[in-house]
């Protein structure tokens, strides 16, 4: 890996003053608009001014698609730490406390440390991204993501050579989440990771908004990883540390069950799961006796994600 | 008397069909949620399990409290399962893949959950075809015989209801255990029975032996050995 020297800025990278202001504007309203919806029902928090109005695109942003109606996509979430359903997170998430949010970056790399997310998201450049979301159980959705690189957050820590793996975790709060209370099912907290080469692929992004808003809390607050070539479970939500490691850790689907949840878990409707098909799915907003959508490899992102899985035979690293 | 019986006939009828007038209820109003096919799916297969483990649970409920006249709530019972049974095959068919023929083959080899639900519905469909009294008479003994194939159909509907889930398993977890009890019930009294029979009604020898050993033999048969 080719270790950039700070002191040689290029100006494109300089941020342009009125950007810049724009930003804090941006982080200040989010902190306000944190703070007002804390406690308070989604279905009342329903201001109709957003966040980010008119952001840029992300290069790999899907303007051809349409999204997904944010009421679909804000109640029906897969949360287990709140509920094994889809249906009941959209209240109880409400419970989570997302102030002050801070994320532990450490591992293999020169600057480990906690960083508030208010400094992160100084640093980082928000844009909008519209990408297709392909859960593991056969329903997809599109959603206009907000976010920012994963890779340029990584490169900030300047990752040593040695690191092979990024290794995620979400937050532990029993006392807001029955189920990690319960020590209910799946192993917490929640743990998720990609291969080096995969986090700092331009296609992967680590929301904070969604429909040009502060993200809703059952959707993940205040910080999620979007890999969208992979099932949703991969897509680890109210992230709190990110490790970069040597070897892959073991990652919480993965441990259930290791024969249905690989580490990979690419979308790809020619290996099927071990009990149900991957070959269609159901588009969420999509009406009665409209037919599935044909799955695609890499949940369509093949241009852009292939290459880095070349010489793998997919079905066994599914 | 017969007038109350009937009455109670008709509304069990009726009240069958409470759970498909409120699908509908919940479809006009837009209540099934983000995913309303996958919904709709569930709820026709949650309430042909349900009806499966009514009919299931006639035989007990007759055997313990000694009503009589009950088999005709369990065909009831019987054929509203089944029908609800059919309507989540035709909404998995027309409603979620609209007939794509090729996708529902496709889903239908990679998913073994479907495996179990499949021959689940051929069961009962067989069951609803020979439920009219004429074909129980013309059956004969093949019909209780043909008629037992409803306890593999329960079985194979909870393996189908457990395999295509990720998470949430109290519910399949609930509809298990009431199964397994209903099942358990037949094979106690089947054991219970083989139990009878061999001490009710012994034959040939072994009568001869428990009862001279008993000394319960009577003179005559004594005398002639």
């Amino acid at each position: 890996m080719i270790i950039k020297r700070t002191t040689d800025i290029p100006s494109s990278e300089i941020t342009d003053p009125l950007v810049f202001r724009e930003r804090r504007k941006i982080i200040k309203a989010m902190f306000a608009a944190m703070a007002a919806g804390a406690g308070i029902a989604p279905a009342t928090a329903n201001n109709n001014q957003s966040v980010w109005t008119s952001l840029p695109k992300g290069d790999f942003s899907a303007e051809f698609l349409t999204p997904t109606p944010a009421q679909l996509i804000k109640n029906y979430t897969n949360y287990y730490e709140f509920a094994f359903n889809k249906k009941d997170p959209t209240n109880l998430a409400q419970k989570l406390r997302t102030d002050l949010w801070s994320v532990e970056i450490s591992g293999e790399v020169e600057k480990p440390g906690r960083y508030y997310l208010e400094d992160i998201l100084r640093q980082q450049t928000l844009q909008e991204h519209v990408y297709r979301f392909r859960c593991v159980e056969a329903w997809s959705m599109v959603v206009p993501w907000v976010g920012f690189s994963l890779g340029s957050l990584l490169k900030t820590v300047k990752p040593l050579s040695t690191a092979n793996f990024v290794k995620f975790t979400a937050v532990h709060q029993p006392e807001a989440m029955p189920k990690q209370l319960n020590d209910a099912m799946l192993e917490w907290p929640y743990v998720e990771a990609l291969r080096m080469d995969e986090a700092m692929h331009p296609l992967a992004i680590l929301a904070v908004g969604m429909y040009g808003d502060i993200l809703p809390k059952q959707n993940g607050a205040p910080l999620r990883l979007v890999v969208p070539w992979k099932y949703g479970f991969k897509s680890i939500k109210a992230i709190v540390k990110i490790e970069l490691l040597k070897r892959a850790p073991s990652t919480t689907w993965n441990k259930f069950a290791p024969n249905e949840y690989g580490f990979y878990s690419n979308v790809n409707p020619s290996v099927a799961h071990p009990r149900w098909s991957q070959n269609s799915e159901r588009q969420l907003g999509s009406g009665f006796f409209t037919p599935r959508r044909q799955t695609e490899l890499f949940n369509g992102y093949g241009e852009q994600v292939a290459s880095m899985y070349g010489n793998m035979d997919l079905r066994h690293f599914f | 008397m017969v007038l109350r019986i009937n009455n109670l006939r008709s509304l069990t009828l009726a009240g069958c069909l409470m759970p498909l007038l409120w699908l509908f209820i919940d479809i006009a109003f837009d209540n099934l949620g983000s995913n309303p096919i996958q919904a709709l799916h569930i709820r026709l297969g949650d309430w042909s399990l349900r009806f499966l483990c009514l009919t299931l649970a006639i035989t007990p409920i007759q055997t313990i409290t000694k009503w009589r006249g009950m088999t005709d709530y369990r065909q009831i019972f019987g054929l509203y399962a089944f029908f609800y049974a059919t309507l989540h095959v035709l909404a998995y068919l027309l409603v979620d893949h609209a007939m794509i023929w090729r996708m529902v083959g496709i889903d239908v080899i990679e998913s073994p959950y479907i495996w179990f639900g499949l021959p689940a519905y051929i069961i009962i469909l067989l069951l609803a075809l020979t439920s009219p009294k004429r074909a129980k008479k013309r059956m004969g003994k093949t019909w209780k015989k043909l008629h037992r194939f409803i306890y593999i159909a329960s079985v194979a509907a909870i393996v189908h209801y457990f395999w295509q889930l990720k998470g949430n398993l109290a519910e399949p977890l609930f509809y298990s255990i009431i199964v397994f009890l209903l099942l358990s019930f037949r094979i106690l009294v089947w054991v219970k029975s083989r139990q009878l029979i061999r001490m009710m009604i012994p034959t040939g020898r072994r009568v001869l032996s428990v009862a001279e050993k008993q000394g319960a033999m009577p003179e005559v048969i004594r005398k002639r050995r």
